[in-house]
């Protein structure tokens, strides 16, 4: 291990100005431990998101030596092998600025998905019992411990070619509630994940998951998607 | 028509071609080593209705999926979205559709 790690880390907004800097290496050193060295010890006008540095939060998420990681849960060596650091924004997100994005559209997809609950009209005043071992429960506790960190969305090759594309993230959400039994809005869900910009925009690449830091696979929940949107075509209702 | 619909469509014509390409390739493969000519292969397919019924299938179905494939493509590399495009699209399932019939008319009524 050599005594300091050579960081190249992006400025300001336009994707072109990239600052340099020679941090020391300290045993078990997270990438995050890293950038709040730099702005602590080298250049205080460096911006980042964090919160609570243990990989509960999410919102530390850059990419990293080009790929989206969470920074807190990413050793340096095991980021940066050759003691170089390349340390950029999320990918397919608005830059504000330094190493930080604006995930505003990314939540708007959230919603444009109808990612939200609607409880269904004769739920009653009673608890809803919902069997833990029920296929429809099974598979939204596949997906359900999405944290909204946003790394799947950066990772994803469809939304950076089609920017209406609700994405990785907004459609596994769905996909938990289209498994919701509570739920009353899947006819409304269907039509918004099975439009243009839904689950059969998807390529089936698997960047998402593939990157993914809960190990969930959206994937899975978009092929989930496409058979219940089949599914209601077949039954005329999509 | 809905994104879901038209996804049902092309994977329905999807399973129809997959079966149609592979009939369509080993009758010409088994056509072609057998020595036979063109004039002799139009001489057996002429007045088969099964032949006619299966061209007629498998024009069909590649009239319906290459259009929905080719705008699933236009529209993310090409960014053709809207209207303008599902029609020309529609248009262009008229023109394989066209050509495709009489194609198969031809081989069987030759």
């Amino acid at each position: 291990m050599s005594d300091t790690l050579s960081v190249s880390v992006h400025r300001g907004t336009s994707g072109a100005r990239f600052d340099r800097f020679e941090v020391p290496r300290l045993p078990a050193q997270t990438v995050l431990d890293v950038v709040t060295w730099i702005q602590r010890e080298a250049d205080p006008t460096l911006a980042y998101r964090f919160a609570c540095r243990v990989g509960m939060c999410g919102s530390c998420a850059m990419t990293v030596n080009g790929r989206p990681r969470w920074t807190c849960r990413t050793r340096v060596e095991t980021a940066a092998r050759d003691g170089r650091l390349t340390l950029e924004p999320l990918r397919n997100l608005p830059v504000v600025k330094d190493l930080v994005v604006d995930m505003a559209p990314f939540f708007a997809k959230w919603v444009k998905a109808e990612g939200v609950f609607t409880p269904r009209a004769d739920l009653g005043a009673d608890f809803a019992v919902v069997p833990p071992a029920s296929p429809a429960r099974a598979a939204a506790d596949a997906a359900v411990e999405c944290i909204g960190c946003g790394v799947c969305y950066s990772a994803c090759d469809v939304v950076a070619w089609q920017p209406g594309y609700l994405g990785p993230a907004a459609l596994n959400r769905s996909w938990t509630l289209v498994n919701d039994v509570r739920d009353g809005g899947q006819v409304a869900r269907l039509a918004a994940v099975a439009s243009d910009a839904g689950c059969h925009a998807c390529h089936s690449h698997g960047s998402c998951t593939q990157h993914c830091p809960k190990a969930l696979s959206p994937t899975a929940s978009i092929a989930g998607l496409k058979r219940a949107v089949l599914r209601a075509a077949l039954r005329g209702e999509a | 028509m809905s994104a879901a619909r038209l996804f049902l469509l092309q994977r329905a014509s999807a399973a129809v071609l997959a079966v149609a390409v592979l009939v369509h390739l080993a009758t010409i493969l088994l056509a072609v080593r057998g020595g036979l000519t063109a004039g002799e292969i139009l001489g057996r397919t002429a007045g088969n209705l099964a032949w006619l019924a299966f061209y007629l299938l498998f024009v069909v179905a590649a009239a319906i999926h290459a259009p929905i494939g080719l705008r699933a493509i236009l529209r993310e590399w090409a960014g053709w979205r809207g209207r303008s495009c599902d029609v020309a699209m529609a248009l262009f399932a008229a023109l394989l559709l066209l050509l495709g019939l009489r194609a198969a008319w031809a081989v069987y009524a030759a």
